[in-house]
């Protein structure tokens, strides 16, 4: 340094403000402080990069740079390439998305999907275009996507034995997310009730179903209720496992919102009570948006344990997206690709339930009111 | 009290009888038959590009779905895990089982289930790397052996062992692939299921050629359809659509001159069997021509193995014991008169 720098002199305040010094910025600085500040951080690191080296190029090689896209079967991938056989899954990628759904009318799946959007949207944002007269059409979407699914009035009629993949992964995880939370609120008012009837129906149906297994509930779905129908009655398969997966859910859900519920002080109650406000009033303005805001980060959770348990319509003869997965590997054209297979239905569920986590956190951050200490 | 629990058990009896009875009569009504199958088995249930299924016990859905609806597309598959199948059947949710089932004492009786033969004999062997130079079963001793878990398999293999007074070193997988993995990896020097198992898995492999199976079979493992007890009618119409299949071949019949031999043959028995003497058929209260329509649809017993999980497909499965009884296997059928 020159002595020009150091005999420099400001008046008292004028000093202008300096970059830090080098050592302490950049990336420099954060590589030092975050990876190599003392000698156990500079050991993991060493070791970290070591595993990423030895995990990554091979991980990459096989997902990416050997792949092979384009293939008639099995035999020819390999003759192609050393990685992945991501031919399979572009063959199958149709019957993984909408499962044994008839080909001419999957444009009815794909518009009831997309459809669905647009019901979700004012229902998640509420900056959402003319939201009042949107919700309209959400209340009305069940009605819709359930007509272009299963046909009739015009359309033409589809079984619900043929629906499979992907897009039974996601009928069953909307339905049970849409009815499970309110079906939910009503459990958890019922259990915090005064009214005997009321909470011991509520506490009976919710103990219930959160000590039986949701697969139990499905077999029982799927082969015990024809021995109690009316011989004759059949009732659509689809059906009674919508109908177990809604309650399934509802049960958790209903403690969820009770924790929620339990959080609120009994002062607020009481503020209610001498605001001179009805039960049901009380409840929509002043209990419920306070302990729902509680509850999100559980009720989320609840919804995405659901959607992930949508797979278990295997054990009870469904197709779903693994199903799907399951069959195909059995084709001796393809079979031994089980990786392939595995892993992009893993990514399909992850990009799900981390869009659904996303949001949550979304919503929390929207609705934070409270300053947190 | 008592008069109302016992209403509801007769009442409840009676939906089971309802249930059970007259699945030829459900089945017509429906129009539709509902096969219960497996939910993936290389070679036997899978499904193709268009999702549609295909393979061994597949066709055998069709054939009765042919033979019975005349239509082997109105079918209703129906997937089902080793687990759920006999409960699926027992409720009425299935109308026939063709799923590599097999055949045992306590199934057939403690389970009620009604077994209609045989129709594919399989039995336990074992692969090995060609490396290792084995060429016998008796010649593993001390070999570490991959087997899935709490099978029949693992039984057979323990007693095979020690009637050989051998030594193993078990390696416990949960499920075929688990077992393939391992043993391409080398961590077991054996791989131990259903010879059909064996050669659909060795299929999979890279370098097939590098694993041999050994010669021999220690277990029995009859697979064949299955159906509910109680519906006897029901269940002759399976047995003999499987047993119609064998006799075709018997007689040569198949998928390409079934249409011509209908019309008459000098043979009495071909004759009787599709339809131009007597009416076997009505006897069974299908139409005249059932086991026309079931070899037009998918051959004969020679045909579906060759096309499913034959030596020209990549499975490559010999005849075996599967060969018809006149050419050294076991594969026989009661005449039709």
């Amino acid at each position: 340094m020159s002595d020009a720098t150091i005999s420099q002199s400001y008046e008292p305040g004028t000093h202008p403000d300096l970059p830090p010094p080098l050592l302490e910025r950049g990336l420099i600085f954060w590589v030092r402080k975050n990876l190599l500040s003392s000698w156990y951080n500079v050991t993991l690191t060493i070791l970290g990069v070591w595993f990423l080296w030895t995990i990554v190029p091979p991980l990459y090689d096989w997902m990416f740079a050997d792949a092979v896209v384009n293939a008639e079967d099995r035999t020819e991938c390999q003759s192609l390439g050393d990685g992945a056989c991501w031919a399979f899954i572009h063959e199958r990628f149709k019957i993984f998305i909408y499962g044994f759904y008839p080909e001419p009318e999957r444009w009815r799946a794909i518009l009831a999907f997309g459809l669905m959007f647009v019901a979700l949207g004012p229902l998640l944002f509420d900056n959402f275009p003319y939201r009042g007269k949107a919700m309209l059409f959400s209340l009305a979407y069940p009605f819709i996507a359930a007509w272009l699914l299963l046909g009739g009035l015009g359309l033409t009629p589809v079984g619900t034995d043929q629906f499979g993949g992907m897009l039974l992964n996601v009928i069953v995880g909307v339905t049970g997310i849409a009815f499970s939370l309110p079906i939910g609120i009503v459990l958890a008012l019922g259990r915090a009730s005064e009214l005997p009837a009321v909470r011991i129906i509520c506490v009976t149906f919710i103990e219930f179903i959160r000590g039986v297994p949701l697969i139990t509930l499905l077999f029982v779905a799927s082969t015990m209720l024809s021995y109690f129908l009316p011989p004759g009655t059949s009732f659509d398969l689809l059906m009674r496992v919508l109908i177990m997966v809604t309650l399934f859910a509802s049960g958790y859900m209903a403690e969820v919102v009770r924790g929620g519920l339990q959080a609120i002080p009994r002062g607020q109650f009481e503020a209610a009570d001498s605001m001179g406000l009805k039960y049901w009033q009380s409840m929509r303005r002043i209990v419920l948006p306070q302990a729902l805001k509680i509850s999100i980060p559980g009720i989320v959770n609840t919804f995405i344990g659901l959607f992930k348990d949508t797979t278990l319509v295997i054990v009870i003869g469904l197709l779903d997206m693994l199903g799907m997965g399951r069959a195909s590997l059995a084709d001796a054209k393809w079979a031994g690709l089980s990786s392939e297979v595995y892993i992009s239905i893993a990514v399909f569920f992850f990009i799900c339930c981390f869009s659904m986590s996303r949001y949550s956190l979304y919503l929390e951050s929207k609705l934070e009111t409270e300053h947190k200490s | 009290m008592k008069r109302i629990v016992l209403g509801a058990t007769a009442a409840l009896a009676m939906m089971a009888t309802a249930a059970n009875a007259g699945t030829l009569d459900d089945v017509k009504a429906r129009g539709e038959l509902i096969c219960i199958v497996n939910s993936g088995f290389v070679g036997f249930a899978s499904t193709d590009a268009s999702g549609k299924w295909q393979g061994y016990d597949i066709d055998y859905c069709k054939a009765t779905a042919a033979a019975v609806l005349g239509d082997a597309g109105k079918i209703k598959y129906k997937p089902a895990t080793g687990k759920t199948r006999f409960t699926i059947l027992n409720s009425g949710e299935g109308d026939v089982l063709w799923r590599n089932t097999t055949w045992t004492f306590v199934r057939d009786v403690d389970v009620k289930l009604a077994f209609q033969g045989v129709n594919y004999y399989d039995g336990q062997g074992f692969m090995v790397p060609k490396k290792l130079g084995v060429k016998s079963a008796k010649e593993l001793d001390g070999a570490s052996v991959c087997i899935q878990t709490g099978t029949t398999t693992e039984l057979n293999l323990a007693d095979f062992f020690r009637v050989n007074k051998m030594k193993y070193e078990p390696v416990p997988t949960e499920n075929n692939e688990e077992s393939r993995t391992n043993l391409l990896a080398g961590r077991c020097d054996v791989y131990t299921t259903d010879a059909s198992g064996l050669a659909a898995t060795r299929a999979t492999f890279k370098d097939p050629e590098n694993y041999v199976i050994l010669p021999e079979i220690i277990s029995k493992e009859p697979l064949g359809p299955v159906t509910r007890h109680g519906d006897d009618n029901w269940s002759d119409i399976i047995r003999w659509v499987k047993n119609a299949l064998v006799a075709a071949e018997e007689l040569g019949i198949t998928q390409a001159n079934v249409a011509t031999m209908a019309k008459g043959t000098d043979n009495p028995e071909i004759n009787r069997l599709l339809g131009a003497e007597g009416n076997l058929g009505g006897m069974l209260g299908l139409e005249k021509d059932w086991a026309v329509r079931a070899i037009a649809a998918v051959g004969n017993y020679g045909e579906i193995f060759e096309r499913n999980i034959g030596t020209k497909t990549k499975i490559g499965l010999e005849r075996g014991l599967n060969a018809l009884w006149t050419k050294g296997g076991l594969q026989y059928t009661p005449p039709f008169r």
